[in-house]
């Protein structure tokens, strides 16, 4: 694509330069983990995203945002998160603090609208979280939960998500806290040994249920998906599974290792993306089980059938996508890692790969499985990611909703990897529709109209 | 059932059953003004709070019109929240300078920013000095938080603000000038707005003016800010415009056209939003009174079209009843018109608190008395109010969709924001023109519903 030629004019901030390298010129380590530089234009969100996206989807629990609308408004019914229990996840609820609460505090109006909601949805737990003005206007969230809970004889739980007390990851860490309360609270007695919790698969678009379906066509039990799908009771009882299976660490490696310490229940990392991760996840769990040579006899009859299966699928498209050139911007540096490799796997060469949250092993293990000349970015922001869009020359860019119009202004196709998708990119079937999605786009006649020669 | 009662003491007014906000029928200040600053040539929005705000504010906005939307943030940490934002902010202006070298950066506050204290008008001030070699750059504060008022208000008060910082001392009155403040009008409203002044003869700015920027086309080299916009010589002029014409009933202390009136005696014309015969002949008279003109033949044929199509339609629509829900003004605009056209506005509803939207429902409507009016409401308040009643047709923008699935009838789509389907920039509802789009829209949404719900299967109707 020459449709731009490089633009001196954007400009990379002096303060950002060591979040951003090329592989084999730079150093492979980034300064990251850091909070986002003002002005900066940030892609990430806040403390209280990051446990909002964590928690959402738990689907019979009330999901209360104790603060002014903003909040709740943003997040109402944002991301797929489907659930066969329950939808009253997808409503959205806010104590929707005014200027006299501001004044003289939200505790008592938060009191009451627990009660109220409490009374109307019967939820089986609620989850408040708190948004950045309610520490500072002095409401003390965890003694009106405290108190709620007791009158209810509900799970209350406070989730301490102020908005800029620190980053996304925070807010991952609060959610983690918030779902360990509930953790260890139910009956474990009828839970088998070779059984496993799904951690940080949030069934956007169905694919807990697909991954639960391998498993139990392995011949495990799924105690819990944390959280895609799940229903309160299901995490109060996942203490019972012997091994956690986390996807997306970023979010939930966290709670892995507390259950680890209180649980003694072990844990592996997987992704559940691309045909080689998929398999990787499916024998790393037989293999945790290895005592039980059917389950690894299963697995590899699974894995068989679906890598058949999907290979000729995906053939169709290979053909056409072979030597484009790919942009990924994600969330977390574990989705890059598996994108990297589903796109070499299409045959596609990745030219810019960064995440908002990734930490100094990801970006160094992102840095050994790209080809030089690749760059690498921490926490980028829209100059950044425009800049070497056009620099590279890219074909396609894999992102969210916020990178999307800035690929399709400069004649770039777009895959949205991200909360808003509605179809399910894990496992093999998910692999299929990625070639299918990305193919779909990349290969759209509308695009000789769209980028000006 | 919900009928508007004085204030509690907690601020809040009207019929509201429950204490919760259960989903909200409205969104928060800042983004209103994030919007606004769109509708400026070369401006930049720089959120004062926290990282989320902005990013939340872009994705929303980004999923309405489908443009990018650069918003920066001074990106407060607990460090911020207690030393205060100035250090932040500065920053913040230097990089958002940097990258973008705006004209113009408005800066909105956020719930956070207020409540620590932050003085903003104060702190630009200080910080105008710290700006070196930066001559040149507008830095617009405004003081958006969000738990006061809706993105209505923000809208309205980032327009004033950026009138209030542009307007000079008029060297003499320009008789073909004219300022038209807009409610959040879509682009292709704007489109049409402009075409009609200029149709007049006259000149002027439709403000703020976000149909480029928050509508252009692919691009031919990038742009960091999207080009368009009122330029600044165009606000510095507003001064001197014959009149301004401010659709809603925008509160004086919210209005850049009450502003200019009691700064520069620019006389103000408050109107409805011209949907419909009775609000456009409203909007036409007042141009014909500051033109001199008449109104051009072109709409006088618009307007016969229009009328024609009324009678076309009439009994596909008479007596159906309709819920209306958005912005306050949106809503009384499109109750009028739907009034105008033999429909029932049953249940009309708003999330902002105003307890001024029923009397002026009831002013304004014929046989208002049996309308459900709702301020300070939500979507759930909305839906039990509905289920009380029987609906034929939802107007109003994308989040009224779950209701229009349970109770089954049919949604056409108007306002801010509209998620589920594309185009939302390119709908029309100004003027004749925009009237007859969303005349045959409405029609076509009542005919579809008969011709699906009907045992026989018609084509012919």
């Amino acid at each position: 694509m020459d449709t731009y030629a490089p633009h001196t004019e954007l400009k990379i901030l002096k303060d950002r330069e060591k979040q951003i390298a090329t592989k084999g010129k730079d150093s492979a380590l980034l300064d990251c983990d850091r909070k986002s530089l003002a002005g900066s234009v940030s892609q990430r969100a806040c403390v209280f995203c990051g446990s909002r996206v964590v928690l959402y989807p738990v689907s019979d629990a009330l999901h209360l945002v104790h603060g002014p609308i903003g909040c709740a408004a943003y997040t109402w019914d944002i991301r797929g998160s489907v659930s066969t229990a329950s939808e009253l996840n997808r409503k959205s609820f806010s104590t929707d603090l005014r200027e006299m609460d501001v004044i003289y505090g939200g505790e008592r109006k938060l009191e009451n609208v627990l009660y109220e909601l409490i009374d109307k949805y019967k939820p089986s737990a609620a989850f408040i979280y708190s948004t950045c003005i309610v520490g500072i206007i002095g409401d003390d969230v965890d003694s009106v939960t405290k108190k709620v809970a007791q009158k209810t004889g509900i799970p209350v739980i406070p989730v301490h998500s102020e908005g800029f007390k620190g980053t996304k990851k925070d807010g991952y860490q609060a959610a983690c806290s918030a779902l360990f309360k509930l953790i260890g609270t139910g009956d474990t007695s009828k839970i088998n040994k070779y059984s496993i919790n799904i951690l940080g698969e949030f069934n956007l678009a169905g694919e807990a249920w697909i991954i639960k379906d391998y498993y139990e066509r392995m011949g495990v039990e799924v105690v819990a998906t944390i959280t895609g799908g799940s229903t309160v009771e299901d995490i109060k009882k996942a203490h019972g599974a012997s091994l956690n299976v986390v996807q997306c660490s970023g979010s939930m490696t966290g709670l892995a290792k507390m259950m680890e310490e209180k649980y003694g229940i072990p844990y592996i990392r997987v992704s559940y993306f691309g045909i080689e991760d998929m398999s990787k996840a499916l024998y790393d769990v037989a293999e945790h089980f290895k005592e039980n040579n059917d389950i690894l006899k299963r697995t590899g009859e699974l894995v068989a059938s679906e890598v058949k299966d999907s290979y000729a699928k995906i053939q169709r498209y290979k053909k056409d996508l072979k030597g484009k050139k790919a942009a990924i911007y994600v969330g977390g540096a574990f989705k890059a890692f598996s994108l990297v490799k589903a796109l070499k796997y299409l045959g596609m060469d990745v030219s810019l790969v960064g995440s908002q949250t990734g930490n100094k092993e990801d970006y160094k293990i992102l840095n050994e499985m790209t080809d030089p000349g690749t760059v690498i970015v921490d926490d980028s922001n829209p100059i950044e990611l425009s800049k070497f869009m056009i620099e590279k020359g890219v074909d396609l860019f894999i992102g969210g909703v916020k990178e999307r119009p800035m690929a399709y202004k400069m004649g770039v196709a777009f895959c949205d990897h991200n909360h808003e998708r509605k179809t399910p990119l894990a496992g093999y079937i998910g692999m299929v529709n990625f070639a299918e999605e990305v193919h779909s786009s990349v290969m759209s006649p509308i695009w000789q109209f769209a980028k000006q020669k | 059932m919900f009928e508007i009662k004085p204030n509690t003491t907690d601020g809040r007014s009207t019929g509201r059953k429950y204490e919760a906000t259960q989903n909200a029928c409205k969104l928060c200040t800042p983004l209103g003004a994030c919007l606004a600053f769109k509708g400026i040539n070369n401006a930049i929005t720089l959120l004062h709070g926290s990282q989320g705000c902005s990013t939340y504010i872009r994705r929303y906005t980004i999923s309405h019109f489908r443009e990018p939307v650069d918003i920066a943030s001074s990106n407060f940490s607990e460090d911020t929240a207690v030393y205060g934002g100035e250090a932040n902010l500065l920053t913040a202006i230097k990089n958002v300078i940097y990258q973008y070298n705006p004209d113009v950066i408005g800066i909105p506050t956020t719930c956070l920013s207020e409540t620590i204290g932050d003085d903003v008008k104060m702190i630009v001030r200080s910080i105008k000095d710290k700006l070196e070699n930066e001559e040149g750059i507008h830095l617009i504060p405004v003081s958006t938080p969000s738990y006061s008022g809706t993105h209505a208000d923000g809208f309205q008060l980032a327009a004033k603000g950026a009138v209030e910082r542009f307007a000079e001392e008029p060297m003499g009155k320009q008789n073909n000038l004219v300022n038209i403040f807009h409610s959040m009008q879509s682009p292709a409203d704007i489109r049409l707005l402009k075409e009609i002044i200029a149709d007049f003869g006259l000149e002027g700015t439709v403000f703020p003016d976000y149909s480029d920027t928050m509508d252009g086309g692919v691009w031919k080299e990038y742009e960091r800010i999207p080009k368009g916009g009122t330029t600044i010589n165009e606000m510095k002029i507003m001064s001197s415009a014959a009149a301004s014409i401010e659709f809603g009933y925008v509160a004086p202390e919210k209005s850049a056209a009450s502003y200019l009136e009691e700064k520069f005696e620019v006389k103000k014309y408050p109107v409805s939003i011209p949907i419909g015969i009775i609000n456009s002949d409203a909007f036409f008279k007042v141009l014909e009174e500051i033109s001199g003109r008449k109104t051009p033949d072109k709409y006088l044929s618009e307007r016969r079209r229009l009328i024609d199509s009324y009678v076309d339609a009439h009994k596909y629509l008479f007596g159906k009843k309709v819920l209306i829900y958005g912005e306050e003004d949106l809503v009384l605009a499109l109750a009028q018109f739907v009034s105008e056209i033999g429909l029932v506005p049953e249940i009309c509803a708003t999330g902002s608190v105003n307890k001024s939207f029923k009397e002026k429902i009831q002013a304004y409507l014929p046989n208002s008395e049996q309308v459900t009016v709702l301020d300070d409401s939500d979507f759930e308040i909305i839906r039990e109010a509905i289920l009380e009643k029987e609906i034929d047709l939802i107007i109003g923008n994308s989040k009224g969709y779950k209701i229009a699935r349970e109770v089954k009838i049919p949604l056409v789509r108007v306002g801010f924001p509209i998620h589920d389907r594309i185009g939302a920039q390119r709908l029309k509802i100004c003027g004749f023109e925009g009237t007859q789009e969303l005349f045959d829209r409405v029609t076509n949404a009542l005919l579809e519903y008969k011709q699906e719900n009907s045992p026989i299967g018609y084509s012919y109707i």
